[in-house]
């Protein structure tokens, strides 16, 4: 059974970003560059999945620049067997991804894809769902477990009133949540050997697909800041302050 | 122009984002219709037809919409907007809304703007990005704007006061491919952590679930609050997911905010700047949660909230 791992080469989340001065973007130039977090997850349960003979091959795929080839040699540290990376300088967004895994996954045939929840840039939360929906396939998103046993998968999510479980047949589309596992760190010989893994680099026109965005960003803006308050000398003060000044119980 | 806001509800009720939604359909304008998908949820089409400012509840009752699977409830969205020409599909940005919404976007062939915080125009929407650090304003070209709506940014609509017509619709066919097999949600008689006036959160100086139960819960009591915590107090076990506040937990904006033990990491503050009133207490006085506090208080949470809960 093959794995298909999309990764997103996002700004490092220990990063606070800023705007730039005219308003127009984010500025990431100079900035430290990583994996999302959320598709480390999705890496080392894939990776997981074949140390446990469930799954015998795991690709990992990217879309966007040159760069994003770090971000699938540190996929093939972890333990992916190969990276392909869908190469373009063009903004590309959640439905326009969706696409291009789409393409990929026609070509690829995987049973099981496996993607972060979200991307720790823009918070959009989509592209999984949309890979799904193209596909006609089943999803289990924001999964804290995943047992894949035949062609079923059993998935317990994360949702806002507790857990639920679903059962899945395969092929299908999983996201993670943070508490599936905890990545391990690559070690020098894997970040060696990753190196020598195969990566092929292909172009959104390849297959086909129009990536233009949809959505047309006016501006960006830092949010009002918050005051920092006061530093209050004890219980007393602060019960006081809460009663008499934010009148907040 | 016609809003087609899809409900989240428990059969019974309507569940309070839904009255979020519908004032943030409200602000862009139009003719608002609710859809309920559910089964035996009569109970909520009745609650939907009587929120102020809907004119129409659309319910779709069938026994595949029991556990709100995202292929079922997708589809049945698709139906609905395919009858009726809606300008927006709207839904509460809630993990039930996050997993099918991009679903319905994607069959439509259009973008979705997630996790809107405010309306400009009907085709342009605020949103936050990098865990609410930066807020982007963007415009949609697509025929169908498909969004999300981050509820804390809206007001709730008034439960009463309305009188739409409700309409039963067809089921769409069920893609029978999912099964819910369990569901272990947290039961609690306080109130929900994103509707709650007061919450009281704890992190990684609590120290232990013990620990965490025997001093954060007599002070919740005391102040009739919800209980939340930090991602490290989650992935530690002292509470179940649910509890999480932050980037990726629950976004929540309560008139008072005590965090106890937690040091206001960017993706913590995500969850909770936006709350009236904050109180921090932490040993460590440079914590960057006193950046965003109104009241600090530097000391041992041992010693500090037990005292608290005596005094409120
Ligand atoms: C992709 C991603 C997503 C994330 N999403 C979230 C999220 O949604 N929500 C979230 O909360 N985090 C999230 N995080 C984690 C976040 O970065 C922090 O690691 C986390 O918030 C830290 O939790 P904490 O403040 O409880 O723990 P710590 O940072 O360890 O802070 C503990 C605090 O307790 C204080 N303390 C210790 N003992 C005492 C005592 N006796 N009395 C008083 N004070 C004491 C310490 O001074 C310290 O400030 C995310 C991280 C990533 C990478």
């Amino acid at each position: 059974m093959k794995i298909l791992v999309p990764v997103k080469r996002v700004v490092d989340y220990n990063v606070k970003v800023r705007v730039k001065s005219d308003g127009t973007g984010v500025d990431i130039a100079n900035v430290k560059m990583s994996m999302n977090p959320f598709d480390e997850i999705a890496v080392e349960e894939a990776v997981r999945l074949k140390e446990a003979g469930v799954a015998t091959e795991v690709v990992a795929v990217s879309a966007g620049v040159a760069g994003c080839q770090e971000t699938l040699r540190t996929a093939m540290a972890i333990g992916a067997d190969r990276g392909i990376l869908v190469e373009t300088d063009a903004e590309l967004q959640p439905l326009a991804v969706a696409k291009l895994l789409k393409a990929l996954v026609d070509k690829e045939q995987p049973r099981v894809v496996i993607l972060g929840k979200q991307a720790i840039d823009d918070d959009a939360n989509q592209t999984g769902q949309m890979l799904a929906a193209l596909l006609d396939w089943p999803q289990a998103t924001f999964a804290s477990k995943v047992v894949i046993a035949g062609d079923r998968a059993t998935v317990t999510r994360e949702v806002d009133g507790g857990l639920e479980t679903l059962e899945i047949p395969l092929p299908a589309v999983i996201t993670t949540d943070l508490r599936l596992n905890e990545p391990r760190y690559a070690t020098l010989p894997n970040i060696m050997k990753a190196k020598k893994k195969p990566l092929d680099t292909v172009k959104p026109a390849d297959f086909g697909v129009d990536v233009a965005p949809r959505l047309k960003t006016l501006k960006v803006a830092e949010p009002a800041k918050r005051q920092a308050g006061v530093k209050v000398a004890d219980v007393a003060d602060l019960v006081a302050k809460l009663k008499n000044e934010a009148k907040v119980i | 122009m016609a809003i087609l806001v899809i409900a989240e509800h428990d059969n019974a009720s309507l569940k309070p984002a839904t009255l979020n939604a519908i004032t943030a359909a409200a602000k862009i304008g139009g003719d608002i219709h609710v859809l309920v998908a559910g089964s035996n949820c009569a109970g909520a089409a009745e609650a939907a037809a009587q929120v102020a400012g809907v004119v129409k509840v659309k319910v779709a009752d069938a026994a595949h919409y029991a556990d709100q699977t995202a292929e079922n409830i997708a589809a049945l969205v698709i139906e609905t907007a395919k009858s009726a020409a809606y300008s927006h599909l709207i839904a509460p940005a809630t993990t039930g809304g996050k997993n099918f919404m991009p679903r319905v976007a994607a069959l439509l062939d259009v973008a979705q703007v997630s996790d809107i915080v405010g309306v400009e125009a009907a085709d342009t929407f605020v949103r936050p990005i990098y865990a609410g650090n930066v807020l982007a304003t963007v415009q949609s070209s697509d025929s169908v704007k498909v969004i999300t709506v981050r509820t804390t940014a809206f007001e709730a609509a008034a439960a009463a006061g309305g009188s739409a017509a409700v309409e039963n619709v067809a089921a769409a066919a069920d893609a029978g491919n999912c099964k819910l097999v369990g569901r272990e949600l947290t039961k609690s008689a306080r109130p929900e952590l994103t509707a709650a006036k007061i919450i009281v959160s704890g992190g990684r100086g609590v120290g232990n679930g013990e620990n965490y139960h025997a001093l954060l819960e007599p002070l919740a009591d005391k102040l009739g609050a919800a209980l939340g915590a930090s991602r490290a107090a989650v992935d530690a076990g002292f509470v179940p997911n649910d509890y999480q506040v932050g980037q990726t937990g629950k976004i929540v904006a309560p008139q008072l905010y005590i965090a106890v033990g937690i040091s206001g990491a960017i993706q913590h503050l995500a969850g909770m700047k936006d709350s009236k009133v904050i109180v921090a207490i932490n040993k460590d006085p440079e914590a960057p949660i006193f950046q965003v506090a109104d009241y600090g208080l530097v000391g041992d949470l041992f010693e500090v909230v037990p005292q608290l809960t005596a005094a409120v």
